[in-house]
C-alpha cells in the first residue's frame, strides 16, 4: 500500500512536502522553545521598549538631528541613513573604478592592460577588511594634521581628519532653481520623444543630445540668475581643535567607500570584461559591414548586448558591497551594526532583540534589491527570443 | 562526496558537543571537565596578551590562573576564550565560560539587569584623558570641540557623553573597536584626545616611543571598578571565584609570597589567619568544596596580589603603574579584603 | 586548388618591415600605436613611476630585515618596515596557539590535503580511479589528525588554533561540506513541489541577504538561545556551522545558474530513457550542471576563504586577530601596516593561485554548449 503511494508521483510528491513541513515546523518550534525555555532560565524577556529610551552615546556623523539624549530608535535610524550613505558612494566609486578597469583590461596598449590586470588581481584577493584597515591607515597616517591641512584656495581642505569643503545654505528661493531644474528635466523627456517619432516619420535627426545637455544646464542656471543667487556658503575655519562649519567627509567613511569601490570595482571590472568579450566578434562585423561608424556600433550594438549581460551580477556585486559596508566597525564608522547592533546593544544588553533588528534591516534591503533584480530579469527576458 | 561529508559532519558533531545537562553546580562541571574556563581579552597590553611563545599573560589572566590552581592545584588547567567587548557577556551566561575576568567595570545594570554578579574589585580604574603636550591643554574642561578616541563596547563612550554634556562642551566621538587601533589614531592626529581607563592610558602611555609628548589629564571622570564575574544564581562557584582574590590581596597583607608559601604553610605560623588560609588548621578548605592546601596553590602558583601586579602593571614594566588607590588599605589604597575566619 | 601564377612562385618572400618587428616594433604596436595610446603609455609610467619606488623603499631597501627584540632597535636601523615582529610570529601567523611539539600533525595534515587533492586536480595521474577514494577519507583522517583524542594522539582544544591553519580550517570544512547541502538546495529550488521550492528559496534567500559578520555574531552569541538549556557548543564549531549553512546558500545560486544552463531535452531525454527522478538527476543533470558551475563553485570558494577574516569579529584569532594580538605586546606595537601586508600577501598568494587554477579548470572544461 505505501509502497504504492511511494511509486506513484502525485502522492509521493504529497509526502516529501507534507514532511517537510512538519520537520520544518517542529525545527522552528524546537528553537522557539528552547529560546524560551532560556529566557526564562536566565529570567529576562524579549523586549524593545530599550529602543525608546534615552541611548546615551554620541554619533560623529549624523544627517538628521541626534545627540546622546536621543532614543535607540533614532539611533538606528541614523545608522541606517549611513550605511545607505556609504553603499551609495561605494556603489559610485565602484562602477567607475570597475568599468575603466574592465575597459582598460581590454586594451591593446600593453601597460594599460598590465596594470589593470595587476590591480584587479591584487585587489579582489585581499580579503576586504584588509583594505578597509589599510585604507584608514593610509588616510589617517599619510594626510597633514588640520594645523598643516593642505588647502585649496583657503575652501577646500584635506587633513587627516576628513575633506573640509564649503556648505551650501539655501534659502526658500532656491525652490525656484530646483522647480527650473525639473521643468527643463521634464522638456528634455518629451524633447527626446518628439525627436525620436520624428526619426521614425521622416528620418530627419535633431541633435537631442546637445539640445537637451544645453537645457538642463542653463535653465536652471538662469532661474540662480533671476532669483538673486538664493545660496549662502557656510566656510570650514580651523578653531583650537578642528575645522569647524562646512561639510566634512570623515577618514573613515572615505576608507571604507575607497575600499569598497577598490574591492567591489576589481569584481565589476571582470563581469565588464567578460561582458564585453561575450558580444560575438560577428556582431561589430556585421555593424561594420552596414556601414555603421565605430562609434555607433559600440553605443548601439556592442553595449546594449553587453549590458544585458553585464547587469544582474552588477547588482549582486552592488548587494554585496552593501552588506560588507556592515565591516565598517572595523575603523569606527557608525553604521547599523555599529550603532544598534554595536554600541545600543553594548549598553542595554539586549542582544537578541537588537541583533533581529540588525537582520531585519539588512533582509529587507537585500528582498527588495533582489525583487527588483527578478524583474529586471523577466523584463530582459522577454527580448529574448 | 556526499558519503564523506556526512560522515565527517557527524564526526565532528559526535567530537565537540558536549552536553553537560546536568546544573549541579560549576564547582562540579569544571571538575568533571577537568579544566577552568575563563574568558579573557582578545589583547590588552598588562591584562591579557601573548608572548612570543603564544602563552597568554597579564593581570586578568593570573585570576584566571588562580582559579584553577584553587580547583586543581594546577594552574595550567585553563581554557582560555578571548572574548570581545560585545560578546563577553553573552558567552558567560551561554555557560560558554565558567568565569569572565575581563577588566570589565562593575555597574548597576550589568549586575542587575543582565543577572550577572560581580565578585569583588581587582583593579580599581576610573577614564582619563591623555592629550600631546604640544597642545598644550592642562585640563579637560579646555577640550570643547575636540576629536576624542574612545575604545567601543566599553562604559567609555556613555562617561564621555555624559561629561561632554554636563559641561557644555561638544567633541567629535571617533569610536574604535580594538584598543590598538585607537592607538593608532591617536598617534596619527586622528583624534586630539585619547580617553580610556587610566591604566590603560598609562599602558599606551608608556609604549609610546616619547612618552614624555603627551600628558595624561588630571580629572578622572568616572568610576570604574574593574573585577571578575559569574552568572547568577550559583554561589558556591561565586565563592570559590570571590575568595581566589580576596586570598590573593590577604596574602599581600601578610607578606606571603610565591618564594616564601611553602616556608610559611610547612610550619605553624603565629598568626592564626595565616594558618587557616593555608589550611594547617580547621577545615576550611572543605567549606568551599576544595582542597585544605586550595590557598597555597593559588599563592605558589600566581603569587599575591602585590607580586601579580608588580609582574604585569607595576612600574618595572612597560606599563609603569603606580599602586596608587590600589594599594592595600594599610598603605592607604582600597583594596580591602574580609577577614579569613 | 593551388592556382598560383607563375609570378607569385617566383616571387621571394621578404622579411617584414623593421618597424614591425622585434623589440621596436613589439613597441610600436603595443606602446606608441596611436595618439592616446602614447598619452596613455606615457600616464601610466608616470603612475607606476609615483607607486613602486616609495612602495619598495619602504618594504625592502629601506627596511630592517634583522632579527630585533623590540621596534625600537628597528627605528635605529632603518626607517623602513620592520619585518622581525612578523618573523618573531611567523609560526603564530601559520598555526596560531597549536602546541609547538604537535605541530607536525598539522604539517602531515596539510601536506596531505594536496596529496589527496592531487587525483581530483589532475587528471593524468596513474590509477586515479583509485586515488580518487582518497579525498573521501580525508577528512576523518584530518579531523583525528588536528584534534587528536585519537589512536594515542594528544588531544588540541580548539582554542588553540588560528593563523592560516584556522583560515584553511574553516575554509576547506566550509566548502566540502556546504557543497552537498548546496546541491540538494539548488535542486530544492528547482523543484516541481511548492513546498519543497517555497522552503529552499526562503532559506537561501535569508542567508543572502545578510552579512556574514551578523551571522556570525549571532552564532557567537545568541545561538545557546535556541539550543536545550546546557547544551554547549564549542564555538569554532559553531562559526564552521555558520559558515556552512553561508556558504550553502552561496553554492545554491551558483549551482542553480549550472541547472538553468541545461537543456529542457537533457530532463526529456532522462525520462524517455525511463530513469527515475534520483537517477536523471545523478547520472545526466548533476554531471552537466555541476561542469558548468564549476568556475562558480571556485569563486565562492575563494570568496569564503576570504571572508574567513571576519571571524576576528567573534574573537576567534585568524591571521588578522594574530597580528592584532601582536600588536598588543607593548614591544611590537605600531607596527599594523607590516603585519597587515604580511597577512594581505598571505591571502594574495593563495587567493591568486586558487583563481588562476580555476582558470584552468575553466579552459579545460570549455568542450560545452558555446556554439553560437
Amino acid at each position: 500500500m505505501l509502497g504504492n503511494l511511494w511509486r506513484e508521483k502525485k502522492p509521493r510528491q504529497l509526502i516529501i512536502q507534507i514532511v517537510a513541513i512538519v520537520a520544518a515546523l517542529s525545527l522552528l518550534g524546537f528553537f522557539g522553545r528552547n529560546a524560551l525555555n532560556n529566557l526564562e532560565l536566565i529570567g529576562r524577556d524579549v523586549n524593545y521598549a530599550f529602543l525608546f529610551t534615552p541611548s546615551n552615546y554620541d554619533i560623529n556623523q549624523h544627517l538628521i538631528e541626534y545627540d546622546s539624549r536621543s532614543t535607540h530608535l533614532r539611533a538606528t535610524i541614523v545608522g541606517v541613513i549611513n550605511t545607505a550613505l556609504v553603499a551609495f558612494f561605494g556603489i559610485l566609486l565602484a562602477t567607475v573604478i570597475g568599468f575603466t578597469a574592465g575597459v582598460a583590461r581590454l586594451s591593446s596598449n600593453f601597460l594599460v592592460n598590465r596594470i589593470s590586470y595587476g590591480f584587479v588581481e591584487f585587489s579582489r584577493n585581499v580579503p576586504v577588511l584588509l583594505w578597509i584597515l589599510l585604507c584608514h591607515g593610509v588616510i589617517v597616517h599619510n594626510l597633514p594634521h588640520p594645523r598643516q591641512a593642505l588647502s585649496a584656495y583657503d575652501l577646500f581642505f584635506l587633513t587627516n581628519r576628513g575633506v573640509y569643503s564649503p556648505k551650501p545654505v539655501f534659502e526658500p528661493a532656491f525652490w525656484g532653481v530646483v522647480a527650473a531644474l525639473a521643468v527643463a528635466i521634464g522638456g528634455a523627456c518629451c524633447f527626446y520623444r518628439f525627436a525620436k517619432q520624428r526619426q521614425e516619420r521622416t528620418g530627419q535627426q535633431v541633435p537631442v543630445y546637445w539640445t537637451n545637455v544645453s537645457a538642463i544646464i542653463a535653465l536652471p542656471l538662469l532661474a540662480f540668475w533671476l532669483l538673486g543667487f538664493p545660496v549662502e556658503f557656510e566656510f570650514p575655519a580651523f578653531k583650537r581643535f578642528n575645522f569647524e562649519g562646512g561639510l566634512v567627509l570623515s577618514p573613515e567613511f572615505l576608507a571604507l567607500t575607497l575600499a569598497l569601490g577598490v574591492y567591489t570595482g576589481a569584481f565589476i571590472a571582470e563581469i565588464v570584461r567578460s561582458g564585453i568579450l561575450a558580444v560575438s566578434h560577428g556582431q561589430t562585423e556585421a555593424a561594420y559591414a552596414l556601414g555603421i561608424k565605430p562609434n555607433f556600433t559600440m553605443r548601439l550594438i556592442i553595449l546594449p548586448q553587453a549590458l544585458r549581460i553585464i547587469v544582474p551580477p552588477l547588482i549582486s556585486q552592488y548587494l554585496n558591497l552593501t552588506k560588507n559596508s556592515s565591516l565598517a566597525i572595523a575603523v569606527g564608522y557608525m553604521d547599523i551594526v555599529a550603532t544598534i547592533g554595536g554600541i545600543s546593544l553594548n549598553q542595554t544588553g539586549r542582544a537578541l532583540e537588537c541583533m533581529s533588528i540588525v537582520l531585519a534591516i539588512y533582509l529587507s534591503i537585500s528582498l527588495s534589491i533582489s525583487a527588483f533584480m527578478n524583474w529586471y530579469n523577466k523584463r530582459i527576458s522577454l527580448v529574448e527570443r | 562526496m556526499k558519503r564523506m561529508t556526512i560522515r565527517s559532519l557527524f564526526l565532528a558533531v559526535a567530537g565537540f558537543a558536549i552536553t553537560g545537562l546536568s546544573h549541579a553546580g560549576t564547582l562540579d562541571d569544571v571538575r568533571a571537565r577537568g579544566h577552568l574556563q575563563c574568558g579573557i581579552n582578545t589583547g590588552l597590553a598588562g591584562f591579557a596578551f601573548t608572548d612570543d611563545q603564544g602563552n597568554w599573560r597579564g593581570f586578568d589572566v593570573a585570576l584566571c590562573k588562580g582559579v584553577a590552581a584553587a580547583v586543581f592545584g594546577d594552574a595550567s588547567k585553563v581554557k582560555y576564550t578571548n572574548l570581545t567587548g560585545k560578546t563577553r557577556f553573552e558567552a558567560l551566561k551561554a555557560g560558554e565560560i565558567d568565569v569572565l575576568s575581563r577588566n570589565t567595570t562593575w555597574t548597576y545594570s550589568r549586575d542587575v539587569d543582565l543577572k550577572l554578579t560581580f565578585l569583588g574589585v581587582s583593579f580599581y580604574d576610573g577614564q582619563g584623558f591623555m592629550v600631546p603636550a604640544s597642545l598644550g591643554v592642562s585640563s579637560a574642561t579646555e577640550l570643547s570641540g575636540a576629536s576624542v578616541c574612545i575604545q567601543t563596547g566599553t562604559t567609555t563612550e556613555l562617561n564621555l557623553a555624559d561629561y561632554f554634556r554636563r559641561n557644555d562642551m561638544n567633541y567629535e566621538p571617533v569610536p574604535i573597536e580594538s584598543n590598538e587601533e585607537a592607538r593608532q589614531n591617536y598617534l596619527s592626529g586622528r583624534c586630539d584626545v585619547y580617553t580610556t581607563d587610566r591604566s590603560g592610558l598609562a599602558a599606551t602611555r608608556a609604549a609610546l616611543d616619547n612618552p614624555d609628548d603627551h600628558v595624561v589629564l588630571p580629572e578622572t571622570i568616572s568610576k570604574e571598578p574593574l573585577g571578575p564575574l559569574v552568572r547568577h544564581g550559583d554561589d558556591e562557584w561565586g565563592d570559590v571565584v570571590r575568595w581566589v582574590l580576596n586570598v590573593l590581596i590577604i596574602a599581600e597583607e601578610k607578606g606571603i609570597t610565591s618564594d616564601n608559601v611553602a616556608e610559611i604553610a610547612g610550619q605553624m605560623s603565629k598568626d592564626a589567619e595565616i594558618n587557616r588560609m593555608l589550611g594547617s588548621e580547621g577545615e576550611y578548605g572543605a567549606m568551599l568544596g576544595l582542597s585544605p592546601d586550595w590557598a597555597v596553590n593559588v599563592i605558589s602558583s600566581v603569587g599575591n596580589y602585590g607580586q601579580i601586579f608588580e609582574r604585569y602593571l607595576g612600574v618595572k614594566t612597560d606599563i609603569g603603574l603606580e599602586r596608587g588607590v590600589n594599594a592595600l588599605w594599610t598603605d592607604g589604597g582600597l583594596l580591602y579584603a574580609p577577614p579569613y575566619r | 586548388m593551388t592556382g598560383s601564377s607563375p609570378e607569385q612562385e617566383n616571387h621571394q618572400e621578404l622579411p617584414p618591415p623593421r618597424t614591425q618587428v622585434g623589440v621596436v616594433g613589439w613597441i610600436r604596436g603595443n606602446l606608441l600605436s596611436s595618439p592616446t595610446d602614447i598619452v596613455l603609455t606615457a600616464l601610466s609610467i608616470y603612475l607606476l613611476y609615483e607607486l613602486i619606488p616609495p612602495i619598495a623603499n619602504w618594504m625592502f631597501f629601506d627596511a630592517v630585515f634583522a632579527d630585533v627584540e623590540h621596534r625600537r632597535e628597528c627605528r635605529e636601523i632603518g626607517a623602513g618596515a620592520c619585518w622581525a615582529v612578523v618573523w618573531k610570529r611567523f609560526d603564530q601567523f601559520m598555526y596560531g596557539f597549536y602546541p609547538e611539539h604537535l605541530r607536525w600533525r598539522v604539517n602531515l595534515t596539510f601536506g596531505l590535503l594536496f596529496v589527496a587533492l592531487i587525483p581530483l586536480l589532475y587528471d593524468r595521474v596513474k590509477g586515479r580511479r583509485y586515488l580518487l577514494r582518497l579525498p573521501l577519507i580525508y577528512p576523518v583522517f584530518a579531523f583525528c589528525m588536528l584534534w587528536g583524542g585519537w589512536f594515542g594522539l594528544a588531544p588540541v582544544e580548539s582554542s588553540k588554533f588560528g593563523g592560516f591553519l584556522l583560515t584553511m580550517l574553516i575554509g576547506v570544512t566550509g566548502i566540502v561540506v556546504s557543497l552537498p547541502l548546496g546541491v540538494a538546495l539548488s535542486l530544492g529550488r528547482h523543484s516541481s513541489m511548492p513546498v519543497v521550492r517555497t522552503l529552499s528559496i526562503w532559506y537561501i534567500e535569508f542567508i543572502r541577504g545578510v552579512p556574514l559578520i551578523t551571522l556570525l555574531f549571532v552564532a557567537s552569541t545568541l545561538l545557546n538561545y535556541f539550543m536545550p538549556p546546557g547544551t554547549y557548543f564549542d564555538l569554532l564549531l559553531r562559526v564552521i556551522i555558520i559558515v556552512i549553512m553561508f556558504s550553502a546558500a552561496y553554492l545554491a545560486e551558483v549551482v542553480r545558474g549550472g541547472l538553468a544552463a541545461i537543456p529542457q531535452g537533457q530532463y526529456e531525454a532522462a525520462d524517455a530513457l525511463g530513469l527515475n527522478y534520483a537517477k536523471s538527476i545523478r547520472l545526466i543533470i548533476l554531471p552537466q550542471a555541476l561542469k558548468i558551475s564549476i568556475p562558480g563553485i571556485m569563486n565562492t570558494f575563494i570568496g569564503l576563504y576570504k571572508d574567513t577574516t571576519l571571524v576576528i569579529v567573534v574573537g576567534l584569532l585568524d591571521p588578522l586577530g594574530i597580528g592584532r594580538a601582536a600588536l598588543a605586546d607593548s614591544r611590537w606595537q605600531g607596527l599594523s601596516t607590516e603585519l597587515y601586508i604580511f597577512v594581505a600577501m598571505g591571502f594574495f598568494i593563495s587567493c591568486f593561485a586558487m583563481s588562476r587554477y580555476s582558470l584552468y579548470l575553466e579552459r579545460k572544461l570549455d568542450t560545452g554548449y558555446k556554439n553560437d
